[in-house]
């Protein structure tokens, strides 16, 4: 039943999401630069935008979304820029991978690089800002966007810092690791479930690319009333922390959806946290209410 | 090495999304980039190589390797989390040096601390109290503190707080060589730097200049990635975070630009050690007319004296014969200025009794006198007092700890550990950042550190200074209001309770507990 439920709806979004995209472009690039529309994209940027429409048939990914992390891709190490939201967030994040991860893999918490000898792969890791931690507690990471100025300025700021110049980066997609066969002990997509076009194919993309008995951490937005008046309307309205349009309320998941398509992906949601914002001292934490903000840790069916 | 610089200015629209400030890569800039980039491993081997043919950026430098900063590193060096960074240690003076030899029998010095029973719990945390109880150290349990208008006087008994101790009196040579002993224990990589700090600079915005991806310190200095230090000795380092511990008048804070709020108080203070003829286990303060004067045990049959006096007087106090100081201390720890308090105000018996209720206090409730002074131990120091605040104690690998981001007036004690509790809380909240695996100098790690600090040192601040400002007018009604104040302290319990409990440095208001 709750299945019928949710593919019917997902045909919904997807009807919906096609009708606008055209709107959201032009969107995007009204709010982006005062510059006309047709001179607004680099030739690379075009480039890459029709190379990608090839290859639809491959990947989960919705291609406005794709243009509307390009245009904002040089601001991701600005911790004051549109990507505030995300650096406030990402200690409250790496806590608790921090923590679930050294459980899974029985590694010592106390130690300042509990994730060495670990290969993890950061799906949709835009500027780096959550590669770079995970390289500087040890892991062997794996960084891949499906936007190429994001892999350029993930690897110019890596490059500097001996501890995070190790990271990987490539411009591709979670179908296309697959494709190649790599396999990681941890994969970990955050933020990224809410701009894809097939949940439940990325879901799979993302199981297909772990180890059995590997680790998956997925973080996204809860489609609840609380979430629209959030995310939405406060954060992209009220106080400017997001870029209008970063997020469209029907292409959220709720815990229970990503539970069930995990599940048909043979990841089994072990744990599951919420993040509260305290506004009194500007700082995330992590709570039991996953009304909003939510991330959960799960394993794959192992042998 | 090829670097690319590109400045491209952005319309002047972007500033909605706050992007003024912030440049486009260059097309040229990126394509070399993705060309040089090509291939994963080609490029990393490139990284590597240019990093090893570099001077090593240090994690962090710490200029200013007296007591806090050393408290500092010795926190770092034991917890599991920061025992592996690299740290650079930057003070010129002579006790960094060679260790200076603590001999048992000589007479303590006059620089001594008194430490509050939270700095003793987090030097036994790092492991630094064992070494501090192989000197001299004395504990107290009691504190008597009156006024020369012989209106108020209170008593303060450890027991009152169900603590074993008030604090402990311990000379300031004895903290910083207890640190460093601490440190040697460890493997901690640390070096130390004999010389000053004469420049610091970051290339202020980071993503202004773009760089190819040939790493290395010079490039991450020119992408704000590393601070650069240079010193007198013509030597220069690279960090990740600079720690300003460097006192009251800090070069570190200069460099970086922090303003500062504050006073002189025109007042010296006088210290020195002297000697009894049987052992003091109590702190006594006496407000004076021109300031108080403290009797602190030192353990030996010494103690140690702070008196705060006008800048003329204390000239004359530091110059005159040392049988005529002697006498002048007893003098004003007795019957100078005015006689000893009576055991209660006039006809305030009764008006505070009924606040006692059935609450045990176990400090003997008469007034005592002192023990006298026999004898000069050390020679005699002036220092003028000063209370002076830093506005901002952190920006971007820059961060302020001790004297460096404030100084209180000496009353209490409390000057050095509220140095301490920075030292400790840094390296907790350095701990933390590394746990989620953040970049130690970020502002965003540093500004908590700040905010949680910031309340502690201004709560303190204030009332020292309050304290401060009502003994030092002679005022009929306002020694009575004082005394009063003194005898509600006295016998209000609670009040009394978190009073010690707050000068003891657990981090609590004192009114609202």
């Amino acid at each position: 039943m709750a299945l019928k439920l949710l593919s019917k709806l997902r045909n919904q979004n997807l009807q919906i999401t096609r009708n606008r995209n055209h709107h959201r472009l032009l969107d995007a690039a009204r709010f982006f630069s005062e510059k006309p529309v047709s001179n607004l994209w680099t030739p690379d940027d075009s480039k890459f935008i029709i190379k990608s429409k090839q290859q639809t048939t491959t990947s989960s990914l919705k291609q406005h979304e794709l243009a509307k992390f390009a245009a904002i891709s040089d601001t991701w190490w600005d911790s004051e820029g549109p990507f505030k939201p995300l650096h406030n967030m990402n200690p409250t994040r790496l806590a608790f991978i921090r923590s679930t991860l050294c459980r899974h893999f029985s590694k010592d918490p106390n130690c300042a690089r509990p994730f060495e000898g670990l290969k993890i792969v950061d799906v949709g890791c835009g500027g780096g800002i959550l590669s770079e931690p995970l390289a500087r507690m040890g892991a062997t990471v794996t960084g891949v966007d499906a936007v190429e100025k994001n892999i350029n300025v993930a690897r110019l700021h890596a490059d500097l810092d001996p501890e995070t110049s190790t990271i990987e980066y490539s411009c591709t997609t979670a179908e296309k690791l697959v494709e190649e066969q790599r396999k990681f002990d941890a994969v970990i997509a955050l933020e990224v479930i809410e701009h894809v076009a097939a949940p439940a194919e990325f879901c799979k993309s993302l199981a297909a690319l772990a180890y059995p008995g590997g680790a998956t951490v997925i973080s996204t937005i809860n489609r609840s009333m609380r979430a629209y008046a959030t995310a939405i309307v406060a954060a992209e309205y009220l106080l400017n922390w997001l870029p209008k349009g970063t997020h469209q309320w029907s292409s959220f998941l709720t815990p229970e959806e990503l539970v069930l398509i995990l599940q048909r992906a043979s990841i089994n949601v072990k744990e599951m946290a919420g993040f509260a914002y305290s506004p009194l001292t500007g700082r995330w934490s992590l709570s039991d209410d996953i009304s909003v903000n939510f991330i959960a840790y799960g394993t794959k069916d192992g042998q | 090495m090829n670097r690319v610089i590109a400045r491209k200015v952005v319309p002047a629209n972007n500033q909605i999304f706050k992007l003024s400030r912030k440049k486009f890569f260059s097309d040229e800039a990126s394509k070399a980039s993705t060309a040089g980039a090509s291939s994963q491993s080609n490029q990393e081997s490139d990284g590597n190589l240019s990093f090893t043919g570099n001077v090593q950026p240090y994690d962090i430098a710490i200029v200013g390797g007296g007591m806090v900063g050393m408290a500092l590193a010795c926190s770092l060096a034991t917890t599991p989390l920061t025992k592996h960074l690299s740290v650079a240690i930057i003070d010129s003076s002579p006790a960094l040096a060679n260790k200076p030899c603590i001999k048992r029998e000589d007479p303590p010095d006059p620089r001594v601390s008194t430490v509050t029973p939270a700095t003793i719990s987090f030097f036994k945390d790092t492991g630094a109290w064992q070494y501090v109880q192989q000197h001299r150290h004395a504990y107290f349990d009691k504190m008597q503190v009156w006024d020369y208008t012989g209106l108020g006087y209170t008593k303060y008994d450890a027991r009152d707080v169900d603590k074993e101790v008030l604090g402990c009196v311990v000379e300031n040579k004895v903290l910083h060589s207890s640190l460093l002993s601490r440190i040697e224990d460890t493997d901690f990589q640390k070096k130390i730097y004999h010389s000053r700090l004469t420049s610091m600079s970051q290339n202020p915005s980071s993503s202004s200049i773009v760089v190819d991806s040939t790493a290395s310190t010079e490039a991450s200095y020119a992408r704000g990635r590393v601070a650069k230090l240079e010193l007198s000795d013509g030597n220069s380092l690279y960090a990740k975070l600079v720690v300003g511990s460097d006192g009251g008048k800090s070069q570190v804070r200069e460099l970086a630009g922090f303003k500062t709020t504050g006073w002189k108080y025109s007042q010296n203070a006088v210290i020195c050690t002297v000697e009894h003829s049987a052992e003091n286990y109590c702190a006594w303060q006496r407000f004076l007319p021109a300031g108080p004067i403290a009797l602190l045990p030192i353990g030996d049959k010494f103690s140690n004296i702070v008196w705060t006096m006008n800048p003329e007087e204390s000239s004359d106090f530091k110059s005159m014969k040392e049988d005529d100081f002697v006498k002048a201390v007893n003098h004003a720890l007795d019957y100078g200025y005015g006689s000893h308090p009576k055991s209660s105000l006039p006809g305030s018996a009764g008006m505070f009794s009924w606040l006692r209720g059935n609450v045990t206090i176990f400090a003997n409730e008469s007034f005592e006198i002192p023990p006298k002074v026999v004898k000069l131990a050390s020679e005699r120091m002036t220092f003028p007092l000063s209370l002076m605040h830093a506005n901002e104690y952190a920006s971007k690998r820059v961060v302020l700890i001790g004297d460096a981001a404030h100084t209180v007036h000496p009353l209490a004690g409390q000057g050095v550990n509220l140095g301490f509790g920075d030292a400790f809380a840094l390296s907790r909240i350095i701990a933390e950042g590394i746990a989620v695996g953040m970049d130690i100098g970020e502002v965003s790690l540093l500004k908590k550190y700040e905010a949680e600090r910031k309340l502690a040192n201004m709560t303190m601040m204030a009332i020292l200074d309050g304290f401060q400002k009502a003994y030092s007018v002679d005022f009929g009604p306002l020694n009575i209001l004082r005394a009063a104040a003194f005898h509600g302290a006295h016998f209000i319990s609670p009040l009394k309770r978190s009073i010690i409990s707050y000068a003891s440095g657990e981090q609590r208001l004192p009114l609202f507990s």
